[in-house]
């Protein structure tokens, strides 16, 4: 008996095996359907990352007009072609780059783009347009469009310890895993244990229902992400810090073969309105270094090729700088990707048009539903307008 | 359904659920009685005053000649500001006799949903909230379309004659009346046009800048005139529609997450008959029969802050360090003043994901007993900026919650004699299974069984 039989046989021992039928825990399910599982993991940038400073344009003279005390001289950069340039502080994903893992599209946005935080977030995180609330995020709708298949929390793993909107849809919402042995312990207090073992009649559709399921899921799911996780022992480098930590525990899902299909990371703090260079290469230099070791990392292992890396922030800044070395909210912004499996590898689209502006801000080239709808058609094989309502024909970066 | 189970219900919807010791006294009183009792301990506001001056102003000066200690200083005050003002609203909520008043205040919170980064005018609409929360919904419309934060908040101040900005006229429409459906956008677009000029100054007031005022004709919902801001509030007025939505949503915030037509009917009747006056429509909804019906009892997920404000009343809960509530709110998914978006938090199943329920199952735990908090919850969106601003912020370590519970009080407060069931039957909503009762009968102890019985998913209905 190998030793992951071993624990799947053990975690079905331990009190999961009164959980009916219908709410089968995945311990059961046979583990030959994995190869060729493709992840999708998504980097929050939290803030409005100013894109201008990350992917520098620095063949525009206008960048450097515009930006006085801020731009970034030609000879600090590590240049990707003869128009734009990677933030010094970007340094490690040079490589990446040029190993045809990296991808960017430039001026991602939407139509009458909104600067405030949350607003903006929200539309990103719920694909909504500007004028519509949305109640659900995008990943949770692509839960509840696939439920049929994708029947567990752990189908949609944030690295947190609180869930975004984006990961939930009306009946099927993600989880979020920031431990995975901590998940575990909580829900395993004897009295929480007592509770599901001994519920009954708990299950119907009413709300008294919703929550014993709900608790009944999490307990099954945080023992299958711990079983699984911790046959997998991560010898990969990483930085210290608490990004690439999140980012490590990605890999090890992934490499233990969690049949998690949409990770979920967030990075903070970049919303720069005052000494941006230094708050702004602080937070470079965390993403940069840790999402180079992550994809070395699932080279090494041989997962590059099933993984997606999709970055994006709610909003760009402008392109003019303020009075106090800094940017203010603005509209369009780049999206990163990374993967072993990009069909446009290097800069997919033009620089942002840095002379024809709007009100002194980027015009959106790209829809980032398109974004979303490429990914939802072409990685996660659901059909985008189950997700997203109004038809979007998709690009062709995978 | 006793008199007194009944009691029990009308104060979990209506308030924050009644206390161990207040069971003895209702014991005797008939549900109209209660009902009475709950408006008369209702019947004066107490406005939240922690906020003293409008500083905004005079410190943004400061902080535009780009000095960054100035700037983070005035941050930092701010967020100190808001943190006291939410705490303020929490403890008034936690100790308060007035309990319909709040919980109403909470329900026109939501409805409508406000952010501004002044704690002034937060704290002024929070109060315009509270006075009219059992007032008139007419005046209370007016005088949150013409708060600062609100008008702030949805952009009329950049509402001029010739560039009109739609945004407080949709949400008008959307959120605050009639419903999505039941106008055009050339509604919208004359709307817009009629609230031209309505702002605020320096010192927070409210003015119409005749200047500023497009006083063209306007045709809006089939009627034609020189209409002003007031004039449009009216027409949607005379809508029973939109009587019609707001008893709609105020049936799922008391009754049910799935509204009865039947029922929304009559409470719209009565809201519309009435002028709007809100307090008749609460009367009939609690002196209903169908409100005390099974299928209205024990069967709504409380908010996060029903959630925290319920157990800090039933155990007389101290926070020796308060942050601990706002850890709670974060974690949980509802920060009072920072709604996700002016449609407000969406209620009902969308509190309860796998995390935010295994929080609110340990949050009683670690509350009674002062155990250990080992969650944080994420950074709400506007706190980018001050994050960015501090470098070297360490990520907080696991804290000791710092509460006390008065369970002596608690404990003092249950008659002589009752058994264990009669204990979980007034702790909790939902009828008391099988499956839970044999759970229960196992604790040691009754202050175990009670920590047992707030933290099971039954506790986060009412």
């Amino acid at each position: 008996m190998k030793r992951r039989d071993f624990l799947k046989n053990s975690a079905l021992a331990s009190g999961a095996f009164l959980i009916p039928s219908f709410l089968k825990p995945f311990e059961a399910m046979a583990s030959n359907e994995l190869s060729g599982f493709k992840n999708l993991v998504i980097i929050q940038l939290s803030g409005g990352n100013d894109g201008l400073n990350t992917i520098v344009p620095y063949g525009n003279d206008i960048y450097y007009q515009k930006r006085n005390t801020i731009a970034i001289q030609p000879t600090e950069l590590v240049k990707l072609n003869d128009m734009q340039a990677l933030n010094p502080n970007l340094s490690a994903l040079k490589e990446l780059y040029d190993q045809g893992w990296m991808s960017i599209i430039n001026s991602v946005g939407y139509p009458n783009p909104d600067r405030s935080h949350f607003r903006s977030m929200d539309i990103w995180q719920t694909g909504s347009s500007s004028d519509q609330f949305l109640t659900t995020g995008w990943i949770g709708r692509y839960l509840d469009a696939n439920c049929a298949v994708n029947k567990d929390p752990y189908t949609a793993v944030e690295v947190d310890d609180t869930l975004s909107l984006a990961m939930k849809g009306a009946k099927m919402k993600g989880i979020a895993v920031q431990n995975p042995a901590k998940l575990y312990k909580n829900t395993r207090e004897p009295f929480f244990k007592e509770l599901v073992d001994e519920h009954d009649a708990h299950l119907n559709e009413d709300n008294l229902g919703y929550l014993y399921k709900t608790m009944i899921e999490t307990y099954s799911s945080a023992n299958y992400i711990q079983q699984t996780s911790k046959t997998y022992n991560t010898t990969a480098q990483y930085p210290q810090t608490a990004f690439a930590g999140q980012l490590k525990s990605v890999a090890k899902f992934i490499n233990s073969g969690l049949k998690t299909r949409v990770y979920y990371v967030s990075l903070s703090g970049f919303d720069t309105h005052t000494t941006q260079l230094n708050q702004q290469g602080r937070q470079l230099k965390i993403y940069g270094d840790a999402v180079a070791a992550f994809v070395k990392d699932l080279k090494q292992t041989g997962k590059l090729d099933d993984t997606l890396v999709m970055t994006f922030s709610e909003f760009g800044r402008r392109v003019e700088q303020n009075a106090s070395n800094g940017t203010d909210h603005g509209t369009a912004n780049n999206v990163m990707l990374f993967g072993g499996k990009l069909k446009k590898q290097g800069i997919y689209n033009n620089a942002p048009n840095l002379a024809q502006l709007d009100n002194g801000d980027l015009k959106y080239e790209i829809d980032f539903r398109n974004v979303y709808a490429t990914l939802l058609d072409k990685w996660l094989n659901v059909n985008n307008s189950s997700v997203l309502n109004s038809g979007f024909k998709g690009l062709d970066f995978v | 359904m006793s008199e007194l189970e009944k009691i029990k219900h009308l104060y979990a919807r209506a308030g924050f659920g009644l206390n161990a010791d207040k069971l003895a006294v209702y014991q005797r009183l008939s549900v109209k009685q209660a009902v009475d009792e709950l408006f008369r301990s209702s019947a004066t506001s107490q406005s939240l005053a922690l906020v003293t001056e409008n500083v905004n102003y005079k410190m943004a000066d400061k902080a535009d000649k780009a000095d960054t200690l100035t700037r983070k200083m005035f941050m930092k005050q701010q967020r100190q500001l808001e943190r006291d003002l939410n705490i303020a609203w929490i403890n008034q909520m936690s100790s308060t006799e007035s309990q319909l008043r709040e919980k109403m205040a909470l329900f026109w919170h939501n409805h409508f949903a406000c952010r501004t980064q002044n704690p002034w005018y937060a704290q002024q609409l929070n109060n315009i909230q509270r006075d009219n929360a059992l007032g008139n919904f007419k005046t209370l419309l007016m005088q949150v379309s013409q708060s600062p934060a609100m008008l702030q908040f949805l952009n009329n101040q950049q509402n001029k004659k010739g560039h009109p900005n739609e945004n407080f006229a949709r949400e008008l429409m959307e959120l605050f009346t009639i419903g999505r459906g039941n106008y055009t956008e050339q509604d919208i677009k004359e709307s817009a046009r009629s609230f031209t000029g309505w702002g605020f100054n320096n010192r927070g007031e409210f003015v119409t800048r005749a200047q500023q005022h497009d006083d063209g004709s306007k045709t809006f919902m089939g009627q034609t005139g020189n209409f002003k801001g007031e004039d449009i509030i009216n027409i949607l007025l005379q809508k029973k529609q939109t009587a019609t939505f707001l008893c709609t949503k105020l049936y799922r915030y008391l009754v049910n997450d799935v509204p009865d037509k039947t029922h929304v009917a009559a409470m719209a009747d009565v809201l519309y008959k009435g002028n709007y006056e809100i307090s008749p429509l609460l009367k009939f909804v609690f002196t209903a029969d169908w409100f005390y019906a099974p299928a209205n009892t024990g069967n709504l997920i409380k908010s996060p802050v029903d959630l925290i404000v319920g157990l800090n009343r039933q155990f007389y809960i101290t926070y020796n360090n308060p942050d601990v509530m706002m850890q709670f709110q974060r974690a949980l998914g509802q920060v009072l003043f920072y709604p996700p978006n002016v449609a407000g938090w969406p209620g009902g199943k969308n509190w309860i994901d796998s995390s935010s329920l295994m929080v609110r199952l340990k949050i009683p735990s670690t509350v009674l007993n002062d155990g250990v908090i080992d969650f944080h919850g994420k950074a709400d969106p506007e706190d980018e900026a001050f994050l960015a601003a501090m470098p070297n912020r360490k990520p907080q370590a696991k804290t000791q919650a710092q509460t006390i519970a008065d369970w002596d009080k608690f404990l003092a407060g249950i008659p002589k004699g009752t058994t264990k069931e009669q204990i979980a039957d007034m702790l909790l909503s939902p009828a008391i299974t099988n499956s839970l009762k044999a759970v229960i009968t196992q604790s040691a102890d009754v202050k175990s069984m009670v920590v047992e019985l707030v933290s099971t998913p039954e506790y986060q209905l009412c």
